[in-house]
């Protein structure tokens, strides 16, 4: 199934090569395991959005998810 | 330290000690106290019974981290409600080392001409403006500069001032002479052209010192307090790096990016005006542009950035998310370089760039251009500064606007237009714009921090009950802003409780008190309560607490939701009483 995936701010440089924001994952495959995948530390994925809202690393991803991974930041 | 008296009907200045009833005070606990103490809550904001009054912060002008803060109150001609705007930059620091605890600007001139107040070690005095009044604030601090030497700090407004706008702001200059660090919510600028004074000018003595009653205790709770900023991921890194528009792209993720006037919660440009790609261009283009620029000595956290052309020429700094997200993608315009040179139109005219922003955008919705038109949004927003019929409506702010041309999408709460989070996405945002004392601001209790970033707590944007978080951040916001330090400093401290217990020690060690990191949210709770009696004197009720009604029918994208926070949780933020007999009975 495909995901369209967004890594942002320092997380960019794990992003597969060549990507172009749709990446083809197995099914069943969770937030944990993606993020082992692209080599990201898990505790630098600190916030991680799907559809618009935050999940936790168990979350197992759906075929069309619109994934946003995100590190540690704030603004205002 | 002294109270700096400034009579404009008389032209008159004196020095007079500090009451003790504002001994403890600084920043905007003192603003606010001056206003409610001396000012008639039903006076005429542009009138001479209002009074402006400018106060750095308990700690500011110490060499406490990221604490250059200059807070300016007075009661607010776009809300008509009391006001306290805080900027950073330099004056506030010099002020502080001068001995000045805070200016307290009077009445009127019977004349309409426009006048300078000059502060330096020998005291201070009014001087006419000559022909530094009616300059646009770049060739006005470059003038300045000239004139009393580099490094001079400079408060003053933009010709938007001096036509009494009601967006109109305030400016302090940065580390460059830069005017782009604004006191500019809820037209307080209006207030300083109203009373003919076009800018404070203060000239340090670099021997003075801000006096510290326990430098033992000060100097244990600033080391607490810089660990905490340089080991905390956010403001050791991502706002270093990447500048507060590094919440663009979050913010859109989450669905609550309020685009083309908040008609949907996602931009599809978003990735062309984040943080990333002004971290990557300014990179590119090198020449000035920077990021990791501080907006006054002594900051560890360096949000600021400098903007370059695509030649590497100075074009405007800073961009910041609120700045980038107004004049951007709540206008449909995805290209750094306009909403540049639109930032740099604010800055020189002296304009909010949020109310501005949100402006334009309900003059798209209007048809007086296209959203994502970005070269008639220039065009439009160079009329202000000319002080055409329509550039005067459109320096008076968002709501101002959407009356002139029938707008009912109108994003403002007490006549001020929102910032950068969407309500009907991220609800307790929604709970603080509605209810703070100051009209729709995020910066008055920033719930974002739990709500989106996981920061100081974890709590889902989408449920209603937030007046609790809501009420908890309003008033230790209030004490940050009181102590000088940057808001920013809570990313930090809410997640590292010595740097909390750092942050109060710094305050203590100033003071001579014993206050307890438990006495912050009591105090802000106090000072609080003191606002909100302002507002009511000054005619507002729970009805004023509520936001627009089109959001509650209009169903926001990607999320496709409304506001549905009961008006009960609204009144509970601030129902003090309802707390007090729940306190007794449990």
């Amino acid at each position: 199934m495909k995901i369209e995936l967004h890594l942002y701010a320092t997380l960019r440089q794990y992003e597969p090569e060549g990507h172009q924001g749709v990446l083809e994952i197995e099914d069943g495959t969770t937030v944990e395991d993606l993020l082992v995948t692209m080599g990201v530390p898990l505790e630098q994925a600190k916030l991680v959005y799907v559809n618009g809202r935050r999940v936790n690393l168990d979350y197992t991803f759906k075929d069309g998810d619109r994934v946003g991974i995100f590190p540690p930041v704030a603004g205002g | 330290m002294k109270l700096l008296r400034v009579c404009m009907k008389h032209r008159s200045v004196g020095f007079v000690d500090i009451p003790e009833k504002y001994r403890l005070l600084g920043g905007r606990a003192l603003t606010s106290s001056i206003i409610c103490d001396e000012v008639d809550p039903k006076c005429h904001p542009l009138g001479p019974n209002n009074k402006l009054v400018f106060a750095p912060g308990l700690v500011t002008g110490t060499v406490a981290p990221s604490s250059g803060r200059l807070s300016v109150g007075g009661k607010s001609p776009l809300t008509g409600t009391i006001k306290e705007s805080n900027a950073g930059g330099i004056p506030a620091q010099m002020l502080a080392r001068l001995g000045i605890k805070a200016i307290i600007v009077e009445d009127q001139p019977d004349d309409d001409e426009m006048y300078i107040l000059k502060i330096d070690a020998s005291g201070a005095e009014l001087l006419p403006a000559g022909d530094l009044a009616g300059k646009g604030m770049y060739e006005f601090n470059s003038l300045v500069r000239d004139r009393y030497g580099k490094g001079t700090g400079i408060i003053a407004i933009g010709p938007a001032g001096e036509m009494k706008l009601l967006n109109a702001g305030i400016s302090c200059n940065d580390m460059e002479n830069g005017p782009g660090r604004y006191a500019g919510r809820g037209g307080l600028g209006a207030v300083m052209g109203s009373k003919g004074l076009k800018a404070i000018i203060v000239i340090e003595d670099e021997k003075r010192r801000v006096p510290i009653a326990n430098k033992e205790l000060f100097d244990k709770g600033r080391k607490k307090l810089t660990d905490a900023l340089t080991s905390h991921d956010v403001t050791s890194n991502a706002l270093t790096n990447y500048g507060t528009a590094v919440l663009i792209n979050i913010m859109n993720e989450a669905g609550g990016l309020p685009t083309r006037n908040f008609s949907a919660g996602r931009f599809e440009g978003a990735a062309k005006i984040s943080g990333e790609a002004i971290n990557e261009t300014t990179g590119k283009r090198g020449g000035v542009g920077k990021t990791g620029h501080p907006c006054h000595p002594g900051c560890v956290i360096r949000c600021s950035n400098v903007w370059a052309k695509p030649d590497g020429s100075y074009h405007v700094a800073p961009i910041e998310y609120e700045s980038d997200w107004a004049l951007g993608a709540n206008c449909g315009i995805d290209d750094l370089d306009v909403i540049a040179e639109l930032n740099y139109i604010c800055n020189d005219t002296g304009l909010d760039t949020i109310e501005a922003g949100c402006t334009l955008a309900v003059a798209m919705e209007a048809g007086l251009a296209e959203f994502g038109d970005g070269q008639k949004a220039i065009e439009l927003l160079r009329e202000v500064g000319k002080g055409t019929p329509l550039g005067r409506i459109l320096g008076n702010g968002t709501e101002f606007t959407a009356k002139a041309f029938g707008v009912t999408r109108c994003p403002t709460v007490k006549g001020q237009s929102m910032p950068a989070y969407e309500p009907r996405a991220v609800k307790g945002i929604g709970v603080t714009y509605a209810t703070t004392t100051m009209g729709a601001d995020h910066t008055a209790g920033y719930t974002i921090a739990p709500e989106i970033l996981k920061v100081g707590g974890d709590v889902d944007p989408a449920t209603t009950e937030k007046a609790e978080l809501a009420r908890a951040f309003q008033a230790t916001t209030v004490f940050i802003d009181t102590a000088g330090y940057c808001l920013f400093i809570a990313f930090a401290i809410l997640d590292i409780p010595e740097g909390f217990e750092g942050m109060v020690e710094t305050v203590n060690g100033v003071l001579g008190t014993n206050w307890t990191t438990d006495d912050v949210t009591r105090l802000g709770l106090e000072w609080l309560k003191r606002e909100r009696e302002f507002n009511e004197a000054a005619g507002f009720t729970k009805a004023d607490d509520r936001l627009p009604e089109f959001m509650r029918y209009e169903e926001l994208p990607p999320h496709n939701t409304v506001w549905d926070v009961p008006d009960e949780i609204l009144d509970a933020v601030h129902d003090y009483e309802v707390e007090d007999k729940a306190e007794r009975a449990g």
